[in-house]
């Protein structure tokens, strides 16, 4: 099913977005000074719907806020950990909170999801915006694994009069889904594979390596299993859970920090709810932060989510 | 908008609005009074001379926002919204009651006339300019105007907001800032002080007029003119008197959240105030 093609998730939605934007003047995209060609094409063809609010996130949500509030459908894009930390506040007062009353249709892209900025340290590593934003009533939360995913969900964002928080990866992947693919955003995941042993479940970019595993790994064909989760709120818990009972051994794997209410935090509680006895393992980040440098591959492997420790946890539980 | 001025019934309504205000903070227990009876003569010349509005219509597209920032000083707002007749005056004596419509802080929810929710310090000036930037846009005629308070002043985001507006040359947008010269802790000079204000806003490229924001004819002037400024955002510097009109707080850092333990102290503050042949409306 992978196909090449590298792109990046901003670009696949800001291709998205303009071709709505040429049918739909009530569309706007606001960005804080982020730079990339696709965002110079979107200035010069939407001068008075595109603006540059400066490197100002919390004046990019509230004046998104005022917009949406007089009708308009407003995309935002900021950088992970300054949307969802500098501006939780504004976030859940004026999008989370206000949308209870009115609606509030802005889209946040939210761009560096993990270590997408891997060499620029921990003050750019998105590690917490997943569990913050789960714990916000009214908003959907998005965390696509391809760019084909990622464009799909325009239309779909468009529709639904609600704010909506994006986690997209802020490195150009290859696509995992064909374009035509019809992806269900009230179900909210993908299996990619099934199995009859282990399920492993992964969210974003990740699901890219460890599809890579499921197929190419001898044995596993048959007896791992993998769901690609990409929506965490609303989405269809009963589905998710139905399809978590298929197994004796779960592996949660999110490029965030494991045990404060992330992926494995939502997983934890489908499985517990179940009553059933299925183990629950959680690869991700242990709770510190990064000071080492280097590649994404190296990070993820001194966290303890690379391929091998996932191979190895996996084997185990085929034995 | 044009409308006869009688400044005797403005008068007497602005002291029936301070009986009113004190009266239900004082039976709520506790309120910000300060900063709600420092804007009483501001908000009385926006609803009755400036700002066109439907009552019975309050969600008109037409209509000219009002963001109030400051939003602790919702009791004056509600009083406006209740005298123009967007609900029902009955209401303003449930403030913070249970299952009441008016919470201390303004509330969209649940209030017609309310056009943001606010209570979080510094993020109004960012909401009122989207909705500007909005109205500029879709060539709507309305006008947004954004009360902040002085304290207010200090958070970060009313800056990003400035220039923001003065690059959008939001011209549709007129901030008054309410400068009582007081926040909780103390004077805005001693705490963290906002001199020279009215530079800071004209170095942010916005327009700048002061006024004394008790004086009838010189509100009218000034929030007229700077409705009027063209090609950039307008800021209004609203010379006030903390708890203006309230004599046991007035001119106080005291006044900004008051607490009513008992009937003495309520009849204390009723009994301070300069009018007392008010019928209330509850």
């Amino acid at each position: 099913m992978t196909l090449p093609s590298l792109k990046t998730m901003r670009d696949a939605i800001i291709s998205s977005v303009a071709a709505k934007m040429l049918k739909d003047s009530s569309i706007y995209f606001l960005t804080a000074d982020l730079g990339a060609p696709s965002l110079d094409q979107l200035r010069h063809d939407f001068p008075d719907r595109f603006m540059n609010v400066g490197i100002a996130e919390q004046n990019l949500i509230n004046v998104g806020t005022g917009l949406a509030l007089e009708g308009c459908r407003v995309f935002v894009l900021g950088i992970a950990p300054f949307v969802s930390m500098r501006c939780f506040e504004q976030i859940r007062n004026n999008l989370a909170l206000l949308s209870q009353l009115r609606p509030v249709n802005i889209t946040m892209l939210s761009v560096g999801a993990g270590f997408s900025y891997e060499v620029s340290g921990p003050t750019h590593h998105a590690l917490e915006d997943l569990a913050l934003m789960r714990t916000l009533p009214n908003l959907e939360l998005f965390s696509p694994s391809d760019w084909v995913m990622a464009g799909a969900f325009v239309p779909y964002s468009l529709s639904q009069p609600t704010p909506k928080y994006c986690r997209l990866d802020g490195k150009p992947l290859p696509r995992i889904y064909p374009d035509s693919h019809a992806f269900d955003f009230h179900k909210g995941f993908e299996v990619l594979q099934t199995g009859d042993r282990v399920g492993l479940i992964s969210t974003g970019s990740l699901t890219h390596g460890v599809l890579e595993l499921c197929q190419n790994t001898p044995g596993w064909r048959d007896r791992v299993g993998l769901i690609d989760l990409f929506m965490f709120q609303p989405m269809d818990e009963t589905a998710l859970q139905n399809q978590l009972l298929n197994y004796s051994h779960i592996i949660t794997i999110e490029e965030g920090f494991t045990g404060k209410g992330g992926l494995d935090g939502l997983v934890n509680r489908l499985v517990v709810q179940s009553r059933q006895k299925i183990t629950v393992d959680a690869f991700g980040v242990p709770a510190r932060y990064l000071f080492e440098a280097g590649s994404r591959a190296y990070l993820r492997q001194a966290c303890g989510f690379g391929p091998d420790d996932i191979r190895r946890t996996v084997e185990q539980y085929l034995r | 908008m044009s409308v006869k001025f009688d400044q005797c019934e403005a008068e007497r309504m602005a002291a029936e609005w301070r009986y009113i205000i004190t009266d239900m903070i004082c039976r709520a227990g506790s309120g910000h009074i300060g900063g709600a009876l420092s804007i009483v003569e501001i908000l009385h010349t926006l609803y009755y001379r400036i700002m066109n509005t439907d009552p019975e219509n309050p969600a008109w597209a037409g209509r000219d926002r009002l963001v109030l920032s400051k939003g602790h000083a919702a009791p004056v707002l509600y009083v406006a919204l209740a005298y123009k007749g967007f609900f029902p005056a009955a209401w303003l004596g449930t403030l913070n009651a249970d299952g009441t419509k008016l919470p201390s802080h303004a509330d969209a929810r649940s209030v017609p006339g309310i056009d943001a929710t606010t209570g979080s310090l510094g993020q109004g000036l960012s909401v009122a300019c989207g909705m500007a930037k909005a109205a500029k846009i879709n060539g709507a005629a309305n006008s947004v105007f954004c009360i902040i308070g002085d304290g207010e002043s200090n958070e970060g985001q009313n800056w990003e907001a400035a220039m923001f507006a003065a690059h959008n040359k939001l011209d549709n947008l007129v901030a008054i800032t309410d400068y009582n010269k007081f926040q909780i802790d103390g004077s805005t000079d001693e705490v963290l002080s906002l001199e020279p204000l009215t530079d800071k806003w004209r170095a942010f490229g916005w327009e700048v007029f002061e006024m004394n924001g008790h004086d009838w004819a010189d509100i009218y002037t000034t929030l007229s003119k700077a409705k009027a400024v063209k090609g950039k955002p307008a800021m209004v510097i609203a010379h006030t008197i903390k708890a203006k009109g309230c004599p046991v707080v007035e001119n106080t850092a005291g006044s900004h959240n008051i607490r009513i333990p008992d009937r003495a102290s309520y009849d204390r503050y009723l009994g301070s105030l300069a009018v007392q042949d008010v019928k209330l409306p509850y």
